[in-house]
């Protein structure tokens, strides 16, 4: 796993959602409000991101932390830990 | 022309994927036609001999119209007359009329009559559908000339899937309408009844958990296959309330097909089929779910997914939504709905606990089925999400 900034883990967060939900806005979407209240995704769209997540980071994000990625900046800072971000 | 659901009247062929001459299987993906729902692949449902390509590309007909003649296996062109291509298995209540009868043969013999011979070999051979070819004089035969001209104005044209798409707007104004089609008419024709139960769904939960720990993320099951597979099962014991409304009385289904009510980003929803849900491992639910969801919002679904539920799931947990009374959709009997898993206080034993929770409703045709035999659906479903692992 290589050390990624917080700044490409949002980048890659960003892509992932815009592939998933090409009308969501990303200048629109509130850092800390859950992202499935503005963004119209289910659980399935969610799955995929967590999968696409894991292939473009390289992280294996098990069920139980999903909890964590629930708002942009929840995101952000659990995959930085996971990934060793500098 | 298939009817690919209750609320579609009329369909335009975008593109044949097979020419005069063919030989085609039974399932083969034949035709592209677009629907209020979007562009459906359409499957033929006999082996033969494509004879001829009777509609052309980008014209619009009903229910029912011939699209193509074909040969079946083992018959030679010679022998016998081409007869009509079964675009698919027929909808059993579907309102068409059978206009099967009164356009084919003789619609065909008509139009054989306007058309050199020559003229009819070239189109054959160029894969023009003769019968879309006009003659240059209104009142004169289809000639060479005429179907060279077509074939001309068709290599003009622009290619035809990719951009006959329709505008964003007008696809989801169509699909209001369908939508709005069939459930007026289900409302109207179909008297409903309405039955929820809460499903203590805690040993599920908790079973897929650990299920999904074991697996990386490509592997996960979502929560709603396991429900899936219950609903499946039990409705193999509850024949009154998987199969067909017709115009002769109610046609139970001996199979399974799960109809999965999909939303679409922006509005609209479809619900085709998950065949023979009932016989399904959990992999293989999770498989069909997935490539069914990604060809609903980004791709094509095929005819028989469209014509085939013999009955519908719909599944509102993930909006948050405790409990959904659902419309059913026409000609099926009966609609499942999920809402979401919650953890809400249980009395056991004289002790308050916390479960998870789910409530399970039911909408059934009373034409059909009682409230008896519905509410001891609804118990099957719960008693098989007791024990989950019997599910996979």
């Amino acid at each position: 796993m290589t050390a990624r900034t917080r700044e490409a883990i949002r980048a890659a967060i960003f892509a992932v959602l815009g592939e998933i939900a090409p009308e969501a806005d990303p200048a629109a979407i509130g850092a800390d409000r859950p992202l499935r209240d503005q963004i119209d995704i289910d659980s399935f769209d969610f799955l995929n991101v967590i999968i696409r997540l894991h292939e473009t980071l390289g992280v294996d994000i098990p069920e139980k932390d999903y909890a964590e990625l629930l708002t942009l900046n929840g995101a952000v800072d659990y995959l930085a830990r996971r990934c060793g971000a500098s | 022309m298939p009817s690919l659901g209750a609320d579609m009247d009329a369909g335009t062929l975008v593109q044949w994927m097979i020419k005069p001459g063919d030989a085609v299987k039974r399932g083969q993906v034949v035709a592209v036609v677009e629907t209020q729902k979007g562009a459906i692949d359409v499957e033929i449902w006999e082996d033969g001999t494509i004879d001829q390509l009777v509609v052309g590309a980008g014209k619009k007909v009903p229910v029912g119209e011939v699209l193509a003649l074909l040969h079946a296996a083992g018959e030679t062109a010679a022998a016998s007359p081409a007869k009509p291509a079964a675009g698919l298995r027929p909808v059993p209540a579907a309102p068409a009329k059978p206009r099967v009868e009164a356009v084919s043969p003789t619609a065909t013999g008509m139009a054989r009559g306007r058309t050199t011979p020559s003229a009819r070999k070239l189109a054959d051979e160029l894969g023009i559908a003769i019968d879309s070819v006009r003659p240059a004089d209104p009142d004169g035969v289809v000639s060479r000339a005429d179907v060279e001209r077509a074939a001309a104005a068709r290599k003009a044209a622009p290619a035809p899937a990719a951009e006959l798409k329709p505008v964003v707007a007008d696809w989801h104004a169509q699909m209001r309408k369908a939508i709005a089609a069939a459930m007026s008419r289900s409302k109207r024709e179909i008297p409903h009844y309405y039955l929820a139960t809460d499903i203590d769904v805690t040993k599920v939960t908790d079973w897929l958990a650990s299920e999904n720990l074991k697996r990386g993320v490509a592997e996960r099951l979502l929560p709603v296959v396991p429900l899936m597979k219950a609903v499946a099962l039990a409705l193999r014991e509850m024949p009154e309330l998987n199969g067909f409304w017709t115009t002769e009385g109610y046609k139970p289904s001996p199979a399974v097909h799960l109809g999965m009510a999909i939303a679409l980003r922006g509005g609209g929803l479809v619900a085709p089929a998950i065949h023979d849900a009932d016989k399904k491992g959990l992999d293989q639910l999770m498989a069909d779910l997935r490539d069914l969801i990604t060809r609903v919002r980004g791709g094509r679904l095929r005819s028989s997914e469209m014509s085939d539920p013999t009955v519908t799931l719909t599944n509102l947990g993930d909006q948050g939504v405790e409990g959904v009374f659902a419309v059913i959709y026409p000609p099926q009997v009966a609609i499942i709905g999920l809402g979401r898993v919650t953890d809400r206080p249980r009395v056991e034993g004289g002790a308050v606990v916390t479960r998870k929770v789910l409530t399970a409703t039911l909408a059934a045709d009373h034409r059909v089925s009682d409230g008896h035999r519905g509410a001891v659906f609804l118990a099957t479903i719960g008693r098989l999400l007791q024990e989950p692992e019997k599910l996979l």
